[in-house]
């Protein structure tokens, strides 16, 4: 089994994603330079947060031309793993992999802060060591992150249960108050249709040690593991 | 030539930076201000031995492949020569 981390110019939560998969799920990982086009050493690809392209025209616009977006989008096509944080997760949506896009947030502000989000869906991929309705804390750190989409899309996402975790109070209650960023009903991440492409603002990297707060995601990146494993 | 490309957010989609430009203005003491919406704005020089209509055609693949994305935002084209 091994993971490669994507790195852009600006990306910058790369390092962290290589540390989580290499200390905590005990997994080879490498970088691979947005240049490269062979991801075919690769079972899981992590498309990092950060400023690709310094976020020049839209967040995650221009990164969706580099070379190695044309193999993740057949990587992901045969049904492999990609996982999008933050930037990455703008990337995804700007490359046509996920439904929607990211907006600026509501109150125009960079919210950097810890978050609590509701597993929507603990039967996927990504969150089969988690339960429907477990309640994470996991911080958030952007600037856009208001996840928009048509009424038509939001039904698909609904009915196919491709919402995967909502933005939600200490309770797992999903009230506006809790919205930190005015996303549409609450998302906080979502998969493509197949469960192999998931996208998330929040950094599941960032809360793997009790040190920084949180370990809550780490079962994010185990579920993956043993999704890998059982393949 | 060149081509002047507008984007815009559709209609449906609420505009944050926009309600704060128009917050700012009615600060300043502008009245009868109804709404305020954001938008990007681009000057493409295209090569002079393109007809208008291949420029057209230029720069609306550009606007929409690039430019612009789809799910939140419209564009216009204009070409001046």
């Amino acid at each position: 089994m091994k993971f490669g981390v994507i790195v852009f110019p600006g990306s910058n939560c790369d390092h962290d994603a290589y540390h989580v998969v290499s200390k905590h799920v005990g997994q080879p990982v490498d970088f691979i330079w947005h240049k490269q086009t062979d991801l075919s050493d690769y079972d899981a690809v992590i498309v990092p947060g950060g400023f690709s392209y310094g976020d020049y025209l839209r967040a995650g616009a221009l990164a969706k031309f580099s070379p190695v977006m044309n193999a993740v989008k057949d990587f992901a096509a045969r049904g492999n793993y990609v996982f999008g944080v933050c930037n990455g997760f703008q990337i995804l949506c700007e490359a046509g992999l996920l439904p929607g896009a990211l907006m600026r947030n509501s109150n125009l502000h960079f919210i950097c802060q810890h978050v609590n989000i509701r597993v929507e869906n603990g039967a996927m991929p990504y969150t089969s060591e988690l339960e429907t309705g477990e309640v994470l804390s996991i911080p958030i750190a952007h600037a856009e992150g208001n996840y928009f989409c048509d009424d038509q899309t939001l039904a698909e996402l609904e009915n196919n249960n491709q919402i995967i975790f909502r933005y939600c109070d200490e309770n797992g209650e999903i009230v506006d108050r809790a919205n930190p960023n005015g996303s549409r009903s609450n998302i906080a991440g979502i998969s493509n249709k197949e469960g192999n492409v998931l996208g998330m603002m929040p950094h599941p990297e960032r809360a793997c040690e009790e040190l920084l707060g949180s370990n809550d995601g780490r079962d994010i990146f185990r579920s993956l593991t043993k999704a890998i494993a059982e393949k | 030539m060149k081509a002047k490309v507008y984007v815009t957010l559709k209609p449906s989609v609420l505009d944050p930076q926009g309600k704060a430009i128009h917050h700012s203005v009615e600060l300043l003491g502008f009245e009868k201000i109804e709404d305020v919406r954001q938008g990007k704005f681009f000057e493409i020089a295209l090569d002079a031995d393109l007809s208008e209509t291949e420029a057209r055609q230029a720069a609306e693949n550009i606007a929409k492949n690039v430019l612009a994305n789809p799910v939140i935002e419209d564009y216009k084209v204009e070409i001046v020569s």
